[in-house]
């Protein structure tokens, strides 16, 4: 005899489909029109950056950059769910969601200018920095979600992670434990396509990366990535759940990355002009401007407006960003050790001597 | 005879090997259609076919592990690791089996394969891109590590690697990927994976050192003979086993030992060499050893990597205090 045991099935969000036309039941936050237009201005904020960013980087005045282009709605959407006191545990790019809790334009410059302050930021202090080994930063969340639940606090981890990342070993380790345990968290895979330049299919044969939580007996949900509305509703829901003990989810959220992988990328060599053309009529603003305006909550006037507001900031950061001196050469040692042992003190004085005396040269 | 750079000579090595011996696969990251991050294996994809050169899912653990498979059955899988500071989850099966299928299966079971990673600082590169952990791996008994410091070294010493019936791994020193280039023919033949190399004889010092810093060595070898100091420089190459002949046979006619590495110094490969040499050779020695070597610090993001990094002044200033001493 075969019958049945289980069974599973994955559900998609959208709120607006591309054209800005409502498909869904609007979600309460926006029945706000200031919660709407807040998000509405950050997502073209961290547009403007983005775009700022790899002109200064291009122009010698930023290291490599990982741009997010294309992925505001899903880091918006994630940012915007959560509590000051939730603890974000970000990959590299969420400079929507990092924004929207109060890091600053300039820290992310700071970061990706090679100076460790960038990842001192005033978001909010128990955030965790960026993290770039692929995956580990799941395992973070987890932890950070158990901090919560065995202190009986009403907090939520979120984490991040790309479709690339979800082939580690540490993203399952994190999600079985989330599901063991009933962690307070919720995982996001930011499935943008691409893993640099591994498509989706040479990572995994599933027809959707949100399954992957089925076999961590955690919730799992799709939805429309480049739909702000959706990302936000979705991410509501699972805090909401979480925050209520009935434990963690996974969102996956579909978009797509229109930029190259980072500054040090040239995409060009392996995907195709015509995949990212086409990608281009989903992408997320345009479809949340078309709905403002519907609402008649926006026209050109205020984009006009926004625009230059967004580039006005966006100088400033710069500029605040390009007038950090670097940190004296004695920095290397600070934060070691609570502590600083007495062979460190040694080198300490080394490095000091020979400052400046152009190493590696 | 085609003049090229260092990852040109890795790239021509994985070719030759490819076309040559149809065990060799090379797999990784980004290794097929995109020709690997940094263009080491540009082309091959396309020459050899994506079963040849695959691109794999990303997972480190993944790599490694089923290149111990692979090469346990008789392959010869040549992995890329993206950069060394993504080489970590690898760690396990490289100490955990790729070290040791050979000792605990009485030799039934090998492990040829051969972990290739760029690794270092000096590229303005963000976090976790700069880090220089060969220790880790010299650490593991029954794995090489070896390390190319010229194009002809990395043609010659990587097809060593990929015909040596043991595990290694292949540190590529980023930095001098593209820095000069050699007249390297493309001949097959492989160098030993069991000596160092003597850059540049000289009577006064002996300075050993590896990778990208054999050129901040060779500067400072070079100003220093200007003031009439004559060092002779090592290149360690396989940093694991290590070659001490050379080194103790240099040490005697010099007597005084200067080790310099990017790799932080607690623990750091200078330390093995030092106390071989304490051991075998301290009656040689007219000095006590010095080591110019990283700091013991975390890899500082670029603004200050190359404070961290040791310079020519600093080398030059460590002869002469030896030769002070
Ligand atoms: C453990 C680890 N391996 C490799 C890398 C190098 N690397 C950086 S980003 C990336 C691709 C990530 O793709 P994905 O997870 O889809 O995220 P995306 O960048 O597309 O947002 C790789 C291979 C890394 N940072 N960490
Ligand atoms: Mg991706």
């Amino acid at each position: 005899m075969k019958k049945t045991v289980a069974e599973y099935r994955i559900e998609h969000l959208q709120v607006l489909d591309p054209q800005g036309e409502l498909v869904s039941d609007l979600p309460d936050f926006a029945r706000d029109p200031e919660q709407l237009l807040s998000m509405y201005r950050l997502m073209t904020l961290t547009r403007t950056f983005d775009t700022k960013a790899i002109n200064l980087q291009r122009t010698g005045k930023l290291g490599t950059y990982a741009s997010s282009l294309g992925h505001e709605a899903a880091h918006v959407g994630i940012g915007s769910a959560m509590r000051d006191e939730d603890i974000f545990a970000p990959m590299y790019r969420e400079y929507g969601a990092q924004l929207w809790r109060g890091v600053k334009m300039s820290e992310v410059l700071l970061y990706w200018g090679g100076d460790e302050r960038g990842n001192d930021f005033s978001g909010p202090r128990h955030d965790f920095p960026w993290c770039v080994p692929i995956a580990t930063q799941c395992l973070h969340a987890a932890g950070a979600a158990m901090a919560c639940k065995l202190r009986g606090e009403k907090r939520c981890a979120v984490t991040v992670i790309g479709d690339g990342g979800t082939s580690e070993g540490a993203f399952y380790e994190a999600l079985n434990l989330a599901g063991a345990q009933r962690l307070p968290m919720m995982f996001v895979v930011v499935n943008n396509k691409w893993a640099i330049s591994v498509p989706l299919h040479l990572q995994t044969a599933a027809e959707t990366l949100a399954q992957k939580g089925i076999a961590a007996g955690i919730r799992c949900v799709q939805v429309d990535g480049n739909d702000v509305l959706a990302v936000r509703a979705a991410s509501e829901e699972a805090l909401a759940r979480a925050r209520a003990g009935e434990g963690a989810t996974l969102m996956e959220a579909v978009t797509y990355r229109l930029s190259d992988h980072t500054t040090a990328d040239d995409a060009t060599r392996y995907r195709p002009k015509e995949e990212v053309e086409e990608a281009w009529e989903f992408e997320p603003l345009l479809r949340i401007r078309k709905y403002l305006q519907s609402q008649g909550m926006w026209d050109e006037q205020r984009e006009e407006d926004l625009l230059r507001e967004c580039a006005n900031k966006v100088d400033a950061a710069v500029e605040e960003y390009l007038n950090t001196a670097r940190m004296p050469v004695s920095a290397m040692f600070d934060h070691m050790y609570d502590e600083m042992p007495e062979s460190l003190q040694e080198q300490r004085e080394i490095a000091i001597r020979y400052e400046g005396s152009g190493g590696g040269h | 005879m085609p003049r090229i750079t260092l990852i040109e000579g890795v790239t021509m090595a994985l070719a030759h090997e490819l076309e040559k011996d149809d065990r060799v696969v090379v797999l990784g990251e980004d290794v097929g259609v995109n020709g690997g991050v940094f263009r080491a294996t540009a082309g091959l994809q396309q020459r050899f076919g994506a079963e040849r050169v695959m691109d794999t899912p990303l997972a480190e653990s993944m790599i490694a592990g089923m290149s111990v498979g692979m090469a346990a059955q008789g392959m010869r899988p040549v992995p890329e690791i993206q950069f060394m500071g993504f080489i970590y989850p690898a760690v396990d099966q490289m100490i955990s089996h790729a070290g040791r299928l050979r000792h605990r299966t009485r030799g039934r079971l090998q492990c040829p394969m051969v972990l290739r990673a760029p690794y270092g600082g000096g590229i303005h590169a963000p976090e976790h891109h700069s880090e220089s952990t060969e220790a880790m791996f010299a650490h593991m008994p029954g794995v090489r590590v070896v390390i190319p410091s010229s194009p002809t070294r990395a043609y010659g010493l990587l097809l060593a690697s990929i015909r040596c019936p043991d595990p290694v791994v292949f540190l590529e020193p980023k930095r001098i990927y593209r820095l000069a280039k050699q007249e390297v023919e493309d001949n097959g033949e492989a160098l030993p994976l069991d000596v160092c190399y003597i850059l540049r004889e000289g009577t006064d010092a002996t300075i050993v050192t590896w990778g990208a810093m054999t050129h901040e060595t060779m500067k400072a070898a070079n100003e220093l003979d200007q003031k009439g100091i004559s060092c002779e420089v090592i290149d360690l190459a396989t940093i694991s086993p290590i070659d001490f002949d050379t080194i103790l046979e240099s040490v005697e006619k010099t007597g005084r030992l200067i080790i310099v590495h990017e790799a932080p110094n607690n623990c750091g490969v200078g330390a093995e060499v030092a106390a071989t040499v304490a051991e075998k050779g301290i009656y040689d020695l007219k000095a006590p050893i010095r080591r110019v070597t990283g700091y013991d610090t975390v890899m500082p993001l670029f603004r200050l990597e190359m404070e961290y990094l040791p310079s020519v002044r600093r080398i030059a200033d460590a002869v002469v205090e030896t030769l002070e001493d």
